[in-house]
């Protein structure tokens, strides 16, 4: 394994980690959908919601990160991608956006009668387009319909062929039962029984349909991708595939034994292994007649970028740990414990810090103003100093009594 | 073999097309900045601002500024998501609108956007930990979980405008003769570039500007509306407070950008001033509209630009017919945005001088009616400066996408149906304006529910 293949894995890590998080805060939204407008549905809607609500935005980042490794360490690969797949990319991204605003018009206020019907439907809406066209995007490129160059593939068959409408069907489907899987964890957890044995029966139902498309997809691709095919049916690919239809089958059994928990490990490994299999059935291409060792960035771009990763991932994990656990705890759920704490007046020693804050302003002026080079940048830290000076000053709590 | 030997061969990139709504393509990236860009402002200075009342909080105990900390995250979260969606756009247009920018530069300036994605992760992270981790921590570690989102604003401005600092004055790489970007170095090229520390500084403060007026905008309509109790009287101090406190140093470094831009862009800059032929001394037109090199009905101040630009009379200013005429960019486009945001950047500095001094003496606002409207009108004003100034930056660009190297024209797709995706767009932001309007009242109809009120608030709430 080379340098320039260590971003093509990260990437397809972040390809799996999306599909693993962010998916199932589609498929919350498939569900939203499903469960219709009306008062019936309302519980399923509010759970659906409320369980993602802590998390969405964070998990919506392992998008960007696949984007940026990618365009960072595979440019031409990147633009040539973009440019093909412009229709599919850009209904997502349009969806990306229906879907987080519908959100946020829900957390702004609760809903109504009048916003429910609406907001719930681009709501659900804009979460079963977004997959599907993500998908059908990874299916173009899957079956090799993206050549390299300026937008040189076919605007409308590079995505909209069997492939790529069976990868986005599967992308949907996973994504729902992601979220079942995971919402009837969370709905035991906060011992909403009624709602946890509905989203156990959407699991199960929603399992079995993803196996069956994928079947269907290996058929498909047999007819269409034939060169993916034969790789994913030898070798390393064969056992990626095998794994993750295994993971997938212990899954199915776990929900059926209503074991939540490690139901999301298994899940997540079934994701992985499929993701892996797409990446072990198209090396060494990234696209057609370009090598993904072709298609890096140079030397120092490629160590910069995984210096920056690497120390990204150093600040980065304890901190979605830090939220999962907190989530997963319940420490965000609606009656969990709360402290009910009130801080004890301290009298605040006021020191009067007008005269440093406009001596910082005087003296940072005239620096950053007059001077060039070092002299500057202190002007500049000076009058940085004088506003922050001037918030202590200004904005005491004494001023509001 | 360590790195990819056969790199160059597509470091050449893609060949450049010709491409016929070239300018919707623009307009639909200028679009999309023109949504981004005010959310980020309340990425950036919102969190700060949240916390200081909470800090109030935890240093009195009085209940009143923990009700306005929380009231405000609410606010704080609904904009955080549709920032994320908005510049979620923009990752996608990168790619989407300018594929051969990407393909021949990404390796250059990509390295700014890993950061920034890992900026974001934190960003999302700890802001969602804060706003729903209200009542479940101690006050103290509540208060410790911002810290991280104030400091992810702060870097994700640092790695784009890294980015958008490289755009304008390029370097870290070479051009070989076969047109292939070579000898990549990624950090120089972001963080070695004197022209990232001034814009930096000028956005981040503009975030505060931004940020801060158009919340005290929103509580002095109020205000003028008879809303007057305590509470209200905090929500004004704090943003109003905190922007004019920046207004009076945005000038400065503003001043300071401008040298940078005689320096490194003499083109913007003669684009920004409306000077023709280069000169020695030359002034300054301020209003008057640019034509046949010079600027017509404006008032002159002489040797004004030779003393902005350089600090020092006679100084020899470059003009603009220095270079081949399909070399320049719209003058008066790029002229009329930079005196827009020097006028709103100047009126805004006198409010807050004003705001400053009486606050400072007396610790009240100025009383008059005129000074609340004056704080009703910057916060709108305060956001046409910022867009102006973006104008003045991308357009005064043109026709470079980098500056002197790769031309907008050459960085395009060569797919078709943009003018679709324009309209898409136009309708989904429109959409999108009005939900956020419809969020923001919604959250400001909200009755106050202050555990430990005093009856004066209530009772001016009553009469709502
Ligand atoms: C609230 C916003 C605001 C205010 C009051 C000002 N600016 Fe500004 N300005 C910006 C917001 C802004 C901006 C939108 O943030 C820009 C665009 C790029 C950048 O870094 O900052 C900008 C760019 C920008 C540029 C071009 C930078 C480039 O092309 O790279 C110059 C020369 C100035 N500004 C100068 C000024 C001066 C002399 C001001 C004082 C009166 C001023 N700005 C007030
Ligand atoms: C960090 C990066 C960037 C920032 C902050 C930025 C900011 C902006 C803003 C605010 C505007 C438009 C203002 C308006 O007209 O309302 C704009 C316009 C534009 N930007 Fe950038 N930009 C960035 C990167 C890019 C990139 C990567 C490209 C494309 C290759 C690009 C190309 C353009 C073009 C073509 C326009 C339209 C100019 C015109 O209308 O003539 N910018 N940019
Ligand atoms: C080429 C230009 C830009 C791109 C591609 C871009 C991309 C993005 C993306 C993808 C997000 C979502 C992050 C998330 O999911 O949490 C975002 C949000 C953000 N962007 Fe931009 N952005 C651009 C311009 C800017 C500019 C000019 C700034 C300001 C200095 C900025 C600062 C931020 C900040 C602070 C956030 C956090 C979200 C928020 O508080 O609204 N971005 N941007």
């Amino acid at each position: 394994m080379a340098l320039a293949d260590v971003p093509a894995i990260l990437i397809l890590g972040g390809i799996a980690a999306y599909i693993v998080f962010a998916g199932a805060d589609f498929g919350a939204g498939l569900w939203y959908l499903l469960a219709g407008p009306g008062p019936r549905g309302r519980p399923i809607r509010d759970f659906t919601y409320h369980a993602m609500a802590a998390v969405w935005e964070a998990n919506h980042v392992w998008l960007i990160f696949v984007l940026v490794v990618t365009w960072t360490a595979y440019p031409v690969a990147f633009g040539s991608i973009m440019s093909t797949l412009a229709v599919p990319l850009f209904i997502a991204a349009v969806g990306i956006i229906m879907r987080g605003t519908a959100y946020a018009l829900r957390s702004g206020a609760p809903p109504d009668r009048e916003t429910e019907g609406v907001t719930g439907f681009v709501f659900g809406a804009s979460s079963v387009l977004t997959p599907f066209a993500l998908g059908a995007a990874i299916g173009g490129i899957a079956s090799g319909r993206v050549p390299v160059g300026n937008a040189k593939g076919d605007l409308i068959t590079s995505w909209l062929n069997p492939t790529s409408i069976v990868i986005g069907a599967i992308a949907v489907a996973t994504s729902g039962y992601l979220a079942a899987v995971y919402l009837a964890g969370d709905a035991t957890r906060e011992r909403e029984l009624e709602l946890a044995r509905a989203f156990r029966v959407r699991a199960l139902a929603m399992g079995v349909v993803s196996g069956a498309l994928a079947v269907v997809g290996l058929i498909v691709l047999r007819s269409d991708a034939r060169a993916l095919f034969d790789k994913l049916t030898s070798g390393a690919g064969l056992v990626a595939v095998l794994v993750s239809a295994l993971a997938g089958v212990v899954t199915l059994a776990l929900v059926w034994a209503a074991r939540y928990e490690p139901a999301r490990g298994s899940a997540a490994l079934a994701v992985a292994a499929i993701i892996a299999g797409w990446g072990l059935a198209q090396r060494p291409d990234i696209l057609p007649g370009l090598t993904v060792h072709e298609a890096a960035a140079g030397h120092s771009t490629l160590v910069a970028l995984l210096i920056s990763i690497a120390a990204g991932l150093v600040i980065l994990v304890p901190s979605l740990v830090l939220l999962f656990g907190m989530v997963l705890r319940g420490r965000f759920d609606e009656g969990a414990s709360t402290v009910a704490e009130q801080p004890a007046p301290r009298g605040t020693p006021s020191r009067p810090l007008a005269g440093l804050a406009i001596a910082l302003l005087l003296v940072g002026a005239a620096l950053t103003f007059l001077a060039e080079g070092v002299l500057l940048a202190i002007g500049v830290v000076l009058l940085g100093g004088f506003v922050v000076t001037g918030v202590v000053e200004l904005l005491r709590p004494e001023a509001f009594d | 073999m360590l790195h990819a030997l056969a790199a160059p061969v597509w470091a050449a990139a893609l060949s450049p097309v010709e491409q016929q709504h070239l300018l919707q393509a623009r307009q639909m990236q200028a679009l999309s900045f023109a949504v981004h860009i005010p959310l980020v402002c309340f990425g950036i200075a919102f969190p700060s601002m949240v916390m200081l009342v909470e800090s109030f909080y935890v240093r009195t105990g009085d209940e009143l500024y923990r009700t306005l900390a929380k009231r405000w995250s609410k606010v704080m979260m609904a904009l955080f998501a549709v920032g994320v969606v908005t510049g979620t756009i923009l990752s996608f247009e990168m790619g989407l609108l300018w594929p051969n920018f990407m393909a021949t530069f990404g390796g250059v300036f990509g390295l700014a956007f890993g950061l920034e994605g890992f900026s974001f992760f934190l960003e999302a992270i700890f802001i969602a930990i804060y706003v729903y981790s209200w009542d479940r921590v101690s006050s103290r570690v509540h208060l410790l979980c911002g810290v991280p989102v104030v400091l992810a604003g702060f870097t994700g401005s640092l790695f784009v405008i890294s980015v958008n600092a490289w755009m304008n004055h390029p370097g870290g790489f070479r051009i070989d003769r076969a047109g292939e970007v070579t000898h990549v170095e990624p950090w120089k090229a972001l963080f070695g570039n004197p022209h990232l520390w001034p814009e930096l500084t000028h956005m981040y403060l503009a975030g505060f500007i931004v940020a801060g007026f158009v919340v005290a905008s929103a509580y002095a309509w109020g205000w003028l509306k008879g809303r007057r109790g305590r509470y209200e009287r905090i929500a004004l101090a704090v943003p109003l407070t905190i922007a004019a406190l920046a207004s009076p140093v945005q000038l400065l470094v503003g001043d300071w950008i401008a040298r940078r831009i005689t320096e490194d862009q003499p083109t913007k800059l003669a684009a920004m001033e409306g000077l023709g032929p280069t000169t020695r001394g030359p002034a300054i037109h301020i209003l008057g509209w640019y034509e046949n090199g010079e600027v017509k009905y404006g008032i002159r101040i002489p040797e004004g630009l030779s003393l902005l630009a350089r600090h020092r009379l006679n100084a020899t200013i470059r003009g603009l017919q220095a270079v081949a005429s399909r070399d320049r960019p719209p003058v008066n486009v790029v002229r009329v945005a930079f005196q827009t945001m020097v006028g709103i950047g100047t009126l805004l500095a006198l409010l807050s001088v004003l705001h400053l001094v009486t606050w400072f003496r007396r610790r009240r606002f100025v009383e008059s009616r005129l000074f609340f409207w004056g704080v009703v009108a910057a916060g709108p004003m305060s956001l046409v400066a910022l867009i102006a100034g973006w104008v003045t930056t991308e357009v005064g660009r043109q026709p470079w996408v980098v500056y002197g190297v790769m031309r907008t024209a050459a960085a395009v797709t060569g797919a078709g149906g943009i003018p679709v995706g324009y309209a898409t767009l136009v309708v989904v932001y429109i959409a999108l304006a009005f939900a956020v309007a419809w969020i923001l009242l919604r959250l400001a109809r909200r009755p106050l529910d202050v555990a430990a009120a005093p009856p004066p608030i209530l009772e001016s709430h009553g009469t709502r």
